[in-house]
């Protein structure tokens, strides 16, 4: 059952193509990939001449809301998980996506976008986790 | 320069992700939940991401070096082994229990939410622990 209060094609296609677009101009200016988890785990054994433009990357993330915020208001998400639920779940992407190389941004738009098997092999390993979780949650232990 | 496209790579990347829904993680929850009123928004954000990536990809494919100068740094492991998919498995986990993956609760911190803090502490852990794991194993891996 498709829940068509809450779809919303346009807007997310809209900012899918910004977020191609971005991962397309990190290419061609900085010849990187896009993906948060490499970038931001990076940090952690520092390199000299490499820490810059990861550190310059994540400051764009972390403003991009306060641009955001002068051209229109910024929508109030909605998140249910409970402080202790968070803590497991901000672990379990820290170690997976470390283990993994990779999380959605970098497996799921830069390495389907170079049509790497490795890509999909991992986009297509967190996506079932993902379902799977949510039905336990939602459907099994609710 | 390298420092400045990778912040303006990062804002863009952060606007997008804001615009297109992956910034709320009930929205996220919403695609993940394929047995209840299933939200199909994030499939259009991810074909709108690897269109618009794929044609940056294909336009850098035979550079040599990046536009800004420097190496294109093109990941080239092509392996599909336990690590790849046991991490892939953990982070889907993760990102099912939360709503939250690595990008989105980077630029929700920017956003100055609460639970996005909570999150990315507990995932810089994950990440940290990850690197300690390397450090005392060297099991061959990367």
């Amino acid at each position: 059952m498709i829940d068509w209060t809450h779809f919303t094609p346009w807007t997310s296609l809209a900012g899918g193509v910004l977020i191609g677009a971005a991962a397309a101009l990190f290419l061609l200016l900085n010849g990187r990939i896009a993906g948060i988890s490499g970038i931001l785990g990076g940090l952690m054994r520092p390199v000299r001449g490499d820490v810059a433009w990861r550190a310059a990357f994540l400051a764009g993330l972390l403003f991009a809301p306060a641009l955001y915020a002068l051209v229109t208001r910024i929508p109030a998400p909605t998140i249910e998980a409970g402080y202790p639920l968070l803590l497991l779940a901000g672990t379990l992407v820290g170690i997976g996506t470390r283990y993994g190389s990779g999380c959605t941004s970098g497996h799921g738009v830069c390495g389907l976008s170079r049509f790497s098997p490795r890509s999909l092999a991992a986009t297509l390993a967190f996506m079932a986790a993902g379902f799977a979780t949510v039905f336990a949650l939602r459907h099994v232990f609710a | 320069m390298h420092a400045v496209g990778a912040f303006v790579a990062g804002l863009i990347f952060g606007i997008g992700l804001m615009v297109s829904g992956m910034t709320d993680p009930s929205k996220v929850i919403g695609f993940l939940d394929l047995a209840g009123r299933w939200d199909p928004s994030l499939a259009f954000v991810m074909v709108g991401a690897i269109v618009v990536g794929a044609i940056g990809y294909a336009v850098a494919r035979n550079r040599t070096v990046s536009v800004l100068g420097g190496a294109m740094h093109l990941p080239a492991e092509r392996r599909i082994d336990r690590r790849l998919v046991l991490g892939s498995l953990a982070f889907g986990t993760g990102w099912g229990l939360a709503g939250f993956c690595p990008g989105p609760a980077v630029v929700s911190l920017g956003a100055g939410q609460d639970k996005a803090v909570v999150f990315v502490i507990a995932m810089l852990a994950g990440m940290a622990l990850y690197e300690i794991a390397e450090k005392h194993f060297h099991n061959g891996g990367k």
